[in-house]
């Protein structure tokens, strides 16, 4: 019988997405409610190595398309082909990441199998054996249950938002190979290339932003060039902390922020100032370094998803709105930071 | 009577809304601080057709209407000050008297790159010695055949330095038994010899604006140039402060509605003594007189503009709002400071260079006790407005959009 | 001029960003917040008009809605498009995205010979970010989605070629006409309405299509959000990080953060 919980597992040129996992993981946990096991569909070129992997987060089978066509993501092209499968196999539910790639590809198997696609979701329930996506909607100030009549239930769940399962090598499960649908010919576009992206993380976009405050240029370890008087050389210290903060930054592909103090002292340009008088931001992550978190800053940065703290005052009042903090000097705890995240990260 | 606002008024609102807060909010401290005037206002304003607003299609303009002017007006200002000080010399006090007084060749000449931004004019009626007292003007234009000599020098002059063209009030007759009458109104090209300008600094507030001043000596200027006849210059400059007076009246307005936002914003925000301070009644009472002014000052200038748009003279209704508006925002400027305690003295944020903008409004187009004296003239019978050889024209769409 | 490239720009007017959008009774309600264009779909119709100047020919702005959808046509109007359409029909209300596909699709064949359909990223006020991708399946046409430059048109070979924005940088695609784009921020400001433009905008009778005008009928929506709610409220936990040197600390809270999820 064939399973009724389906994942897509999303790859770029045969490198999954992690978030692949996060919804193989929530398609085995709709499985126990549902019944069945859990079937993972990988398309692509040289994907056989994807499949094995997707056996060892979870799935029980997996089809997978080997086909030089597949070699880039096309949405018409993988659509034709899971739309084929769903319509062969009649799976109760679809998930997939919430990538570029998993939203577009949901998007046009509902129009293909006449059904209902929602992205974006955030949580899952099973309500009389149909599938209750929670989504965030209004930039997620309120949250919406959407539900869907139509079979299968196509959902893209939001990257992160779901637990990732455990990697079992020893894990074994049904490898099927299935034809590509479309041949080249019948593909409307072509990938010619792919270009580097552009420059730095922009404040208002970025996910993570690391942000400094007054406290950047008061690093006693530092000592500036010969010949330069005080105000320079607390300018050229201010400057070596954001460039302390920058390496945590790139580590962690972040915007850096900064307090208006910091800004104001001459210290970094306006247009890195988070604040009320500065930019408001919203990102999942805030790392204050050496930032009281007066209201005027907090009014710009105080609906970051998490925000972790590091000030040597315990009394800062950044402390309480922190998700975790740090009582102590940026300038040993913040490199110390970036060198963990490198060994973490595998950067 | 029907006080809403039409689409097209909403629409022209909503743009140029959206200009002044993308582009100039984000960087008006910097130029206010430095004392300058962004470089890139007067071209944006240009390039987008601000400068020619209200003008006909025909004359470089932009076909909308005279209420149009003020909301733009009111929007530029909620921004910064200088942005409509722009609007008041360039559109209000020049422009505007050229479509009321000019002949059609000056109106070619002088309006039409005006109002298509091509040219940046001003107004020249200030001296050192004389503002108030605007028969007191002792700059002279000596008639010497077809041309006449100017000689004099104005000052506290928007757009000194930036402007390419300037309405000048001088004196033509000396010996005129009633002073007022001894005034012509001229427009100069400023490129011309003998015309030499400078900027002043260390005004108190307007500083991301340009006010400076002119001199000339022995400028010839054709007969051609003369606006109006010979010892009509008086009865002009008071239209072109009609006009003028309105952008500011409208501007003011715009100035309460900032207060009003940044304590409203704040209020909800800063807390005291376990509460937001919008929760305390001596806050909300600050809040409510700024809601009262700000609608007062928003109806009289929009009262005024609509009489434009019916070609009604509005000398004493565009007077009364300018006084009460201008008067109202230095006041909602100050008890914006006081909403936002310590902050709101320091210029972390916008309401000290509310107020510091907000108190130059009341001195020019006509300080406060000059309005005053006037709608007192007017109440007590002893003001009355005598028609005017040159109106300004009533807003016509059909003549304006084609 | 003769008419080269036949273009059209769907746009949805929403409750603006800045709204405080809660629910009441069970309902949504933003207060007495603007509504306004979708802030995507300005960029789409600056796009569109781009594409329009560069190349020639008209852009027709199509949108579905109630009644007060029409200021969202008349703000792409006044931005310079040449047309403006109104799709609407009782029987929309609650149209999920597939509905919506349907009748997008079914306004753009009735325009005809319609060379390229932009769209903005998402609506910010569903947040689906699919619309794009359906119409294009519909109508049978490729989908170039999250374009942040148009690098190559050319109208009489009928080819286009463009940037998109994925998530390991920037891919080159190249496709045939007609095709259906949707665009992010990068591809660069919308203009602001001109005065002609709001002129003309706001005396602009703007059409307005039924079901029936495009041929379908109504049908019942399979997506539906029987219920929305307010998000909880987050209380803060804050937990410090402590330990005996800056590298154990640091390591405590990168398994600490990671844990959590946010990066």
């Amino acid at each position: 019988m064939a399973d009724k919980v389906w994942a897509y597992i999303d790859h770029f040129k045969g490198e999954p997405y992690p978030s692949s996992w996060e919804a193989l993981g929530a398609g085995r946990a709709l499985a126990g409610q549902l019944g069945g096991g859990v079937t993972a569909i990988v398309a692509g070129s040289q994907v056989k190595g994807v499949a094995e992997q997707a056996i060892q987060y979870g799935a029980d089978e997996v089809l997978f398309a080997d086909d030089v066509t597949l070699v880039d993501f096309r949405a018409e092209a993988y659509a034709s082909l899971v739309s084929k499968l769903a319509q062969e196999h009649k799976p109760e539910v679809i998930l997939f990441p919430t990538t570029s790639r998993g939203r577009e590809l949901a998007a046009m198997i509902a129009v293909d199998l006449k059904t209902g696609v929602m992205p974006d979701a955030t949580d899952l329930d099973v309500k009389d054996g149909a599938v209750v996506a929670t989504r965030p909607v209004y930039a997620g100030k309120l949250l919406s249950q959407a539900v869907c009549s139509a079979r299968p239930q196509l959902i893209t769940l939001r990257v992160r938002a779901f637990p990732t399962p455990e990697s079992d090598a020893t894990r074994s499960g049904k490898l099927t190979e299935v034809p590509a649908v479309l041949v080249e010919a019948d593909i409307p576009t072509k990938v010619t290339g792919y270009t580097t992206g552009g420059g730095g993380v922009s404040l208002s976009d970025a996910a993570v932003i690391v942000s400094g405050g007054r406290g950047i240029s008061n690093n006693p370890a530092l000592t500036p060039p010969a010949g330069m008087d005080e105000k320079q050389a607390e300018i050229w210290r201010a400057q070596e902390g954001f460039k302390m903060i920058g390496e945590l930054a790139k580590v962690l592909g972040a915007a850096v922020g900064a307090s208006r103090a910091a800004v104001d002292a001459g210290y970094i340009p306006y247009e890195h100032q988070v604040g009320q008088t500065g930019k408001v931001v919203s990102p999942d992550l805030y790392i204050a370094c050496g930032i009281s978190g007066a209201i005027q800053h907090q009014a710009g940065m105080r609906t970051s998803k998490m925000i972790v703290a590091i000030n040597k005052d315990p009394e800062a009042p950044i402390f309480r709105m922190a998700r975790f903090g740090v009582v102590g000097d940026m300038h040993t705890v913040v490199p110390a930071l970036t060198e963990a995240f490198r060994k973490r990260l595998g950067k | 009577m029907d006080f809403a606002l039409t689409e097209e008024h909403r629409m022209v609102q909503r743009m140029v809304r959206e200009f002044a807060q993308r582009e100039v909010a984000p960087v008006i401290k910097e130029y206010d601080r430095a004392q300058e005037m962004a470089p890139f206002v007067l071209a944006r304003m240009a390039e987008l057709g601000i400068l020619g607003i209200c003008f006909p299609i025909r004359l470089g303009g932009q076909g909308m209407d005279y209420i149009s002017l003020g909301l733009v007006c009111e929007e530029l200002e909620a921004v910064d000050t200088t942005l409509r000080v722009v609007m008041s010399v360039h559109v209000g006090l020049n422009s505007m008297a050229l479509l009321q007084w000019g002949t059609e060749e000056q109106k070619e000449r002088f309006l039409v790159p005006q109002a298509r931004g091509e040219k940046i004019s001003c107004f020249g009626l200030t001296e050192p010695g004389a503002g108030s007292d605007v028969a007191g003007i002792t700059s002279s234009a000596r008639r010497e055949g077809e041309e006449y000599v100017l000689n004099g020098e104005k000052m506290w002059i928007s757009l000194a330095t930036k402007a390419d063209h300037a309405l000048v009030v001088a004196r033509t007759n000396p010996k005129a038994p009633d002073p007022h009458d001894g005034l012509s109104a001229f427009m100069v090209e400023l490129n011309s010899p003998g015309v030499k300008c400078g900027d002043i600094h260390g005004k108190l507030g307007v500083r991301a604006g340009s006010t400076g001043w002119l001199s000339f000596q022995d400028v010839c200027l054709p007969a051609g140039n003369r606006l109006g006849e010979e010892g009509e210059g008086f009865k002009i400059a008071m239209s072109c402060l009609d006009n003028g007076r309105y952008t500011v009246a409208a501007g003011a307005a715009g100035l309460i509605r900032a207060s009003l936002e940044a304590s409203v914003k704040y209020a909800n925000e800063r807390r005291a003594f376990g509460r937001e301070i919008g929760k305390f009644q001596l806050v909300q009472q600050k809040i409510a007189r700024m809601v009262q002014s700000y609608e007062a000052a928003r109806l009289l200038y929009l009262r005024a503009g609509w009489m434009k748009n019916q070609g009604l003279r509005n000398t004493r209704e565009t007077s009364l709002a300018k006084w009460f508006a201008t008067d109202a925002s230095f006041e909602a400027a100050a008890e914006a400071i006081q909403v936002h305690g310590a902050y709101g003295y320091s210029d972390e944020y916008d309401v000290e260079r509310y107020l510091r903008n907000a108190k130059g409004a009341i001195i020019y187009e006509g300080t406060s006790e000059i309005h005053q004296l006037m709608q007192a003239g007017y109440a007590l019978g002893y003001r009355d407005d005598a028609p005017l050889r040159c109106e300004l024209p009533a807003y016509d769409q059909e003549f304006w959009q084609t | 001029m003769e008419v080269t490239l036949k273009i059209v720009v769907c746009v949805k007017q929403v409750p603006d960003s800045a709204a405080k959008v809660v629910v009441e009774d069970g309902q949504v309600t933003w207060g007495d917040a603007p509504l306004v264009i979708n802030p995507w779909d300005e960029y789409a119709v600056e796009t569109a008009l781009r594409q329009q100047e560069a190349y020639g020919g008209e852009v027709t702005a199509v949108s579905m809605g109630g009644e007060n959808a029409k200021e969202a046509l008349k703000h792409a109007l006044a931005m310079g498009c040449q047309n403006a359409v109104l799709v609407s029909d009782p029987a929309l209300i609650r149209a999920d995205s597939l509905l919506t596909a349907q009748v997008l699709a079914a306004a753009i064949e009735k325009i005809g010979n319609v060379d390229l359909a932009f769209f903005g990223r998402q609506a910010i006020d569903g947040d689906v970010g699919v619309t794009a991708a359906q119409t294009a399946r519909v109508l049978g046409w490729p989908a170039l989605t999250l374009v942040s430059a148009v690098s190559q048109l050319d109208p009489s070979a009928g080819t286009i070629r463009v940037e998109r924005s994925v998530e390991e940088g920037r891919q080159v695609v190249e496709a045939k006409l007609p095709a259906t784009i949707s665009v992010v921020k990068d591809i660069g400001d919308p203009r602001y309405p001109s005065f002609m433009g709001i002129r003309k905008a706001s005396r602009a009778e703007i059409p307005i299509w039924k079901l029936s005008d495009l041929g379908l009928e109504a049908s019942t929506p399979v997506v539906t959000w029987p219920e929305i709610t307010n998000p909880p409220k987050q209380e803060v936990l804050t937990e410090t990080i402590a330990g005996d040197n800056p590298q154990e600390i640091a390591e405590k809270l990168v398994d600490k953060i990671i844990e959590e999820k946010v990066l």
